[in-house]
């Protein structure tokens, strides 16, 4: 059951995929602005222009373009970047680790702080640690990454010196930067999981499970909290897509490469085979994230894994 | 078995329940009848302990379960009690299971809980349980989620976690209220046979006068959160006390002709925010006089019958 739902899902993939690569295409094409401005030297004849844009196909037609970078790209071609001049495979290779590392993080640990901190405020009786958990919540919820980033350098960098300001060299680099993407998503997932862990208290079932004898802790943890993990797997799953993209303002802060630092440099420079190809990255890493997340929920609710595809 | 007296609970300021009395025994099947919000569920959310935690409370009065208090148990002596030697069947059935795990595991949980027994031999218990309730092919039923059944079924399950671990008595809070009046048929002749193989103890309540002319032995009538007259079903039926009774036994269409009008209750059952002074039926209640504005009548005993009114009496 589960692998026929796993099935159709993948298969939903390829119509949402060639959208996304012609939606990435137009977009950038789109744009106004010509990356062989970038390129030209002062001076250049008309001619050595003509040449430059034969040289990278933009003389050809956008649908003609646009079959030439799919086709590449199923070789494993992204692309030469055209003011970078490197293949764009290579330089998404060596972001990607960067963005990876620091998404992985920050994932693991707004998803446990979280779902602690979600489950402790739906389930305590004291007063004080609610409101000190809602407090956090709402602060988490509205403050800004790039403001915190500077914050947390000021305060741990700059005056105690325990981690390095900027940079992406050793463990201690990615610390703040986890911390600062971390801070967010853990307001998110504890919001989401206490709302949720609270509806589910007020389920008919429950009642029914306090019939049965079971002890409070029980009923919490083998009935509500898989119920309420369900919206949880729902949110965590989008922010697999948003952490690897949505990071450009922190790792800019902090001074680390990654995929989202190379996609605005080459947006700057209208660099289109790397925008193309950053896009795609966040693209994918967006689908993936729902379909892992719509899998996890298929293998938790099982009226999920049967409903029809 | 069971003795409720002057139980009273109220929800901070709110009283909605008081002057609940009654008593059951083994082998013997009580019903509780009342409109909508007459305090019939309350009462058994009372003896279960699972008033809901924020601010309801046993204000006064007492529940004595085979000889144990029950209002001043603890939490963990109470969930020994639930479930294990206190079966609840509630209302609604499409809601009652968790929907995200097998009926087998649902049902085992309560056999592993209170009687101790490994997986394998709850599953087995389950299997022989179903079977008792007449549930076709109770094997694979245990690797079923909730979502794939009917509601009758449903009910069975409900009714088959109740039973797992072999309670002495059931609470049954409207079983049969969200089903098809084909299926409440059978759920209630099912309950009804448990009662007699079993030697169980019933607490059936309902607002369906039929149902308790089927099943009951007893009927306690609740009218505002007050127990206002019992006694054995032919009485309660042939020969009410309360004017309130009296009216509810005169709603039950008999004989009715072509045409001829059924017979209600003029007015409506007070809520628990504009409960009146004195006897709480007295704005509906043809026979009320001054008194009944003013003092509430106490419950008057007479041999196994009891009804709580200043002019109790056969008149129609």
């Amino acid at each position: 059951m589960l692998l026929r739902y796993i099935f159709f899902r993948v298969l939903m993939l390829i119509p949402v995929s060639i959208s996304i690569s012609v939606v990435i295409f137009m977009i950038v094409h789109l744009l106004p602005g010509d990356p062989i401005d970038n390129l030209i030297r002062i001076g250049s004849s008309p001619g050595d222009r003509a040449l430059l844009v034969t040289k990278y196909g933009l003389d050809q037609p956008l649908f003609v373009q646009y079959f030439r970078w799919v086709g590449a790209m199923f070789q494993g071609d992204f692309g030469e970047a055209i003011v970078l001049r490197r293949p764009v495979a290579d330089l998404i290779s060596y972001n990607l680790p960067f963005s990876l590392s620091l998404g992985a993080m920050a994932f693991a640990f707004s998803s446990v702080v979280g779902i602690i901190l979600g489950t402790i405020s739906a389930t305590t009786r004291s007063a004080l640690v609610e409101q000190f958990v809602r407090g956090f919540i709402l602060m988490g919820s509205t403050v800004p990454g790039f403001w915190l980033a500077l914050l947390m350098i000021l305060f741990f960098a700059v005056q105690l010196q325990i981690f390095p300001v900027s940079g992406a060299k050793g463990w201690d680099s990615l610390v703040l930067p986890v911390l600062t993407i971390g801070f967010g998503g853990v307001a998110l997932v504890a919001r989401v999981t206490r709302v949720a862990l609270m509806d589910a208290r007020r389920e008919d079932f429950v009642t029914l499970l306090h019939a049965k004898g079971l002890s409070s802790g029980t009923i919490l943890f083998r009935h509500l909290i898989p119920h309420a993990m369900l919206p949880v797997v729902t949110i965590l799953a989008l922010r697999i897509g948003w952490i690897l993209g949505g990071a450009v303002t922190v790792e800019f802060v902090f001074g680390r490469p990654g995929l989202g630092s190379l996609l605005i440099r080459a947006l700057g420079q209208r660099d289109y085979p790397v925008v193309q190809g950053c896009l795609l990255m966040l693209a994918l890493a967006v689908m993936l994230g729902t379909l892992i997340g719509d899998v996890a929920q298929a293998a938790m609710d099982p009226r999920i894994r049967e409903a029809k595809t | 078995m069971l003795e409720v007296k002057d139980l009273a609970v109220a929800f901070g300021s709110i009283a909605p329940l008081s002057g609940v009395t009654f008593s059951l025994a083994k082998g013997e099947t009580l019903g509780i009848v009342g409109e909508s919000g007459s305090g019939k569920s309350l009462t058994a959310m009372s003896i279960m302990g699972l008033l809901p935690m924020s601010d309801g409370r046993v204000t006064s009065g007492s529940i004595v379960f085979d000889g144990q208090e029950l209002t001043t148990l603890n939490e963990s002596d109470y969930c020994k009690l639930r479930g294990g030697r206190i079966g609840l069947i509630t209302q609604n059935p499409m809601t009652s299971l968790d929907p995200l795990k097998k009926i087998g595991t649902q049902v085992d949980a309560v056999a592993i809980l209170h009687l101790g027994m490994a997986k394998k031999k709850a599953r087995a218990n389950t299997v022989d349980i179903l079977h008792t309730l007449r549930i076709p092919e109770p094997a694979l039923i245990c690797e079923r989620y909730p979502h794939q059944m009917s509601g009758g079924m449903k009910q069975r399950i409900v009714i088959a976690m109740a039973l797992a671990a072999d309670p002495d008595l059931l609470i049954a809070d409207e079983p049969t209220t969200a089903l098809d009046v084909t299926v409440q048929a059978q759920i209630i002749r099912l309950l009804d046979d448990l009662v007699k193989q079993r030697g169980l103890a019933l607490l059936l309540i309902t607002h369906d006068m039929s149902v308790v002319a089927q099943t009951c032995d007893r009927v306690v009538v609740m009218y505002a959160g007050r127990a206002i007259e019992q006694g054995p079903v032919l009485d309660i039926f042939d020969n009410p006390q309360h004017p309130y009774t009296q009216a509810l036994v005169g709603c039950i269409p008999r004989d009715l002709k072509d045409g001829e009008k059924l017979t209600s209750i003029p007015g409506t059952v007070p809520t628990v925010l504009n409960y009146p002074e004195g006897c709480k039926f007295h704005p509906r209640c043809t026979r009320a006089q001054n008194i009944c504005t003013t003092v509430q009548p106490e419950l008057d005993r007479n041999g196994d019958s009891a009804v709580a009114c200043h002019f109790a009496g056969a008149s129609i």
